[in-house]
């Protein structure tokens, strides 16, 4: 008797070690009742929506009307997500690093053409996924750009542009849009990639001034050949918040 | 009896222990400034200064130059500037520094966020007797710069500086709200713009402006974006919505009025409209800006201190010159319920002291903080965007006089929507008014403006919106700001948890109390054995 019931359970304990093994995260399948990302960039402004996704960065935790708050940048294995300000605690925020998997159900909204899950709620749940940067040297300046908005990509071999400070003198970068900042605001900066110029953003929130890229960024010299890494945030147009900055080979 | 000694000795030590302790909000405060006998203005000094801009370079300049011109008079004072953008990022990073005494020494500010700065203890300096100083007052005699006296500073700007009694604020900018209109569309729609704008004209022409074409372009602008009204502060169009209509807000007392019939009928109103797409706010569409260069909006309120991005000429463009439309701006004050008797926000920057255990240290702070109201620095920055000087010095100034007389001459400094937002709140002085000041009072504004946003939501997401729906949003307000019946806040709210050595002072206390109890019951319980 004690046999047979010794072998039961060892039997049991092979089946659920099993089944663990099939439990395992696919950062291509969705949950029920969980949107593909193709459900969600196709669902109307306003409505509402439910994804799961994979942290690739956030925004520095602080509160809002007193309640604790972050903006994180998420994606899938099809497409990206911004979520804004969503409410979270400091000690979840500290649980989401980079690959995290979570469930947010939240509305979509629009911001100067950055399209966002807002108004979120939010579950962390098993999981892991942080894809290498998509390369995106040759869709910057196509209409294919647009649908990468929110990605975390790369282009390489992108030359600094001259920004012009308030006294018109050519500079690398500026502190703020217009260099009404210091150190420790945001850093804006122009590349050329191909034949266009485009504005490109550290923003401070993300990557304060202590981190390689902004001190890299204020390195930057007028004519300097750059690989960039960053995620494709848009404001009236493509302007995207830079992660890593590194001399092109 | 040995008991009885022990429990008086720990309630010796407990009360001993007291003032060690500190107050409520951790270590002992800094005893409150008052003016040294003898100031010395060659001593060395290094202060702060946490100063909000717009974004605005020019604004940067004016400080930085400000800093510059004083520290050329004052070498001893070494002033450290940093900038921010966002008041409401000031007041989280005060409230944070309170606690560890790391509060800079100058600050821009609002008053509503003095009246919580000032609930620790001794942390902001009143300014009436500094401000009374014959030497180093304002217009005092031993200044080494022109100062403004008390006499010429606007009495009105000035105080609203006055909380709970006491100055504890001195203006440093004011500003109010305008209304900018594209008068290219309004008049293509057939209307002509008023001198004082109605709400109702507003609602008319918005409506009258989301007439399609067949191909489903609007019919105003041939574009198919249209938001015909966008307002940026969702907090002031509730605010003066309530003001002008004699709706409920709140009391001087703290006491909250807001959740009332009015504001639901206000929130109607602006229900029906964001239904038909007529009307948006700045937190769920954008900048009105972008949308009125781009001919994307006909009417966009904003603060007069956001002039210089309004209009197809404007000096500061938020859009690329491709979706620039050409039209002319025409500038209003906000739409009144009652022209006759026009009312108006004021709002802008002002500035407080915080106090510090060093009273040099708090006069340096002072003498600063009085060198941004000479005319050179309030001329300045008035220059930069539709802000008004605070001095009557300054605004009857030769200077300030030939900037505004030049309205017009370029599209930079003397760009007229600017200028011509400057006059209406020079013109407005008497019918600004300001909402009552208290511990939790920037929480109430942050409410009025919420109920918007959620309304405007919430028409989006076809949510009903009846008496119930009002209900929650009244309920989910009152307990998301802490808004009590008194509607201040406690503390703790803004400040965070005890610090240990409270916890451990009302730990000691309560365990005293319960030793006392138990000693009481003990004793009566022998008492009664005795008796029986």
């Amino acid at each position: 008797m004690k046999k047979v019931l010794s072998f039961v359970l060892a039997l049991s304990l092979v089946f659920a070690l099993v089944a663990c093994g099939e439990t395992k995260d696919d950062p291509a399948v969705k949950s029920e009742g969980v949107m593909t990302y193709q459900q969600y960039a196709d669902a109307a402004l306003d409505a509402e929506v439910t994804i799961e996704a994979y942290v690739q960065a956030k925004q520095g935790w602080w509160e809002k009307d007193g309640v604790g708050v972050a903006t994180i940048y998420t994606q899938d294995t099809e497409g990206a997500y911004f979520i804004y300000e969503m409410p979270i605690s400091k000690e979840d925020y500290d649980k989401l690093t980079k690959g995290a998997k979570i469930r947010v159900k939240g509305y979509k909204a629009e911001f100067h053409g950055e399209v966002e899950i807002i108004d979120a709620t939010y579950e962390i749940l098993e999981g892991n996924y942080a894809p290498e940067a998509v390369d995106l040297t040759n869709v910057f300046g196509t209409d294919d750009l647009i649908k990468k908005q929110n990605m975390f990509f790369t282009v390489k071999n992108a030359v600094v542009a001259a920004s012009t400070d308030a006294d018109g003198n050519e500079v690398a970068f500026l502190y703020n849009w217009d260099g009404s900042g210091q150190d420790g605001s945001d850093l804006y900066f122009n590349v050329k990639i191909g034949e266009a110029t485009y504005n490109f953003t550290v923003e401070s929130y993300l990557c304060g001034k202590d981190t390689d890229v902004y001190k890299a960024v204020k390195a930057l010299n007028v004519g300097d050949t750059i690989n960039l890494e960053g995620f494709l945030y848009w404001y009236d147009g493509v302007n995207p918040h830079i992660t890593a900055v590194s001399a092109a080979n | 009896m040995m008991k009885k000694k022990s429990i008086s000795i720990l309630l010796v030590i407990v009360m001993l222990a007291l003032p060690l302790l500190g107050g409520w909000h951790g270590s002992a405060a800094d005893p409150m400034f008052e003016i040294p006998e003898s100031f010395d203005p060659n001593a060395q000094y290094e202060i702060t200064f946490w100063a909000k801009n717009d974004t605005n370079i020019r604004q940067t300049k004016v400080y930085r130059k400000a800093i510059e011109d004083f520290q050329a008079l004052y070498p001893n004072i070494k002033v450290n500037l940093t900038l921010y953008t966002d008041y409401g990022k000031i007041y989280e990073d005060v409230i944070k520094n309170i606690p560890t005494k790391t509060t800079p020494n100058v600050c821009i500010t609002y008053p509503d966020h003095i009246a919580t700065y000032k609930t620790g203890i001794n942390v902001v300096v009143p300014l009436e007797k500094l401000m009374a100083d014959s030497k180093y007052g304002l217009g005092g005699s031993s200044l080494k710069f022109d100062s403004p006296t008390i006499e010429e500073m606007i009495p009105k700007f000035l105080n609203e500086g006055v909380i709970d009694g006491v100055q504890y604020a001195l203006p440093y900018m004011r500003s109010t709200e305008a209304c900018y209109i594209n008068k290219t569309y309004v008049e293509k729609l057939g209307y002509t713009i008023p001198e004082a704008l109605t709400w109702d004209f507003v609602w008319e022409v918005s409506e009258a402006a989301m007439a399609k074409n067949e191909d489903g372009t609007f019919k105003v602008n041939g574009q198919k974006v249209l938001i015909p009204f966008i307002y940026k502060s969702t907090d002031n169009m509730m605010i003066q919505m309530l003001n002008q209509s004699g709706g409920g807000y709140s009391k001087a007392d703290g006491t909250i009025e807001i959740f009332n019939e009015t504001t639901k009928a206000h929130l109607n109103t602006i229900a029906k409209h964001v239904g038909t797409g007529a009307f948006s706010t700045f937190n769920v569409s954008g900048y009105p800006a972008n949308y009125l260069n781009a001919g994307q909006c006909i009417f966009a309120i904003d603060s007069t201190a956001g002039a210089t991005w309004m209009g197809c000429e404007a000096p500061l463009l938020d859009i690329s010159e491709d979706k620039l439309v050409e039209f002319e701006t025409a500038v209003r004050m906000i739409p009144q319920f009652n022209t006759e008797s026009p009312s108006m926000i004021s709002q802008g920057p002002s500035m407080c002291i915080f106090n510090k255990a060093d009273n040099g240290e708090v006069m340096a702070s002072w003498l600063f903080m009085q060198f941004l109201l000479t005319n050179d620095v309030q001329i300045g920055y008035a220059k930069t965007e539709g802000y008004v000087p605070v001095t009557t010095k300054a605004i009857n100034s030769d200077e300030y006089k030939d900037y505004i007389s030049r309205s017009g001459e370029d599209n930079d400094t003397y760009y007229d929507v600017k200028i011509k937002a400057s006059k209406i709140l020079t013109d407005n002085i008497d019918n600004t008014f300001v909402t009552p000041v208290f511990n939790g009072s920037a929480s109430l504004r942050n409410a009025a403006g919420r109920m918007i946003v959620n309304v405007n939501k919430s028409v989006r997401r076809k949510e009903t919106i009846d008496d119930a729906y009002y209900k929650t949003l009244f309920e989910e307000m009152t307990s998301l700001y802490k808004l009590n019946s008194s509607g201040k806040l406690s503390y703790d709210a803004d400040l965070g948890p005890l610090p240990t050595t409270s916890i451990v002072l009302l730990s000691s206390i309560a365990v005293a109390w319960v030793a006392m109890g138990a000693y009481v019951v003990a004793q009566k319980v022998k008492k009664r054995k005795n008796n029986h």
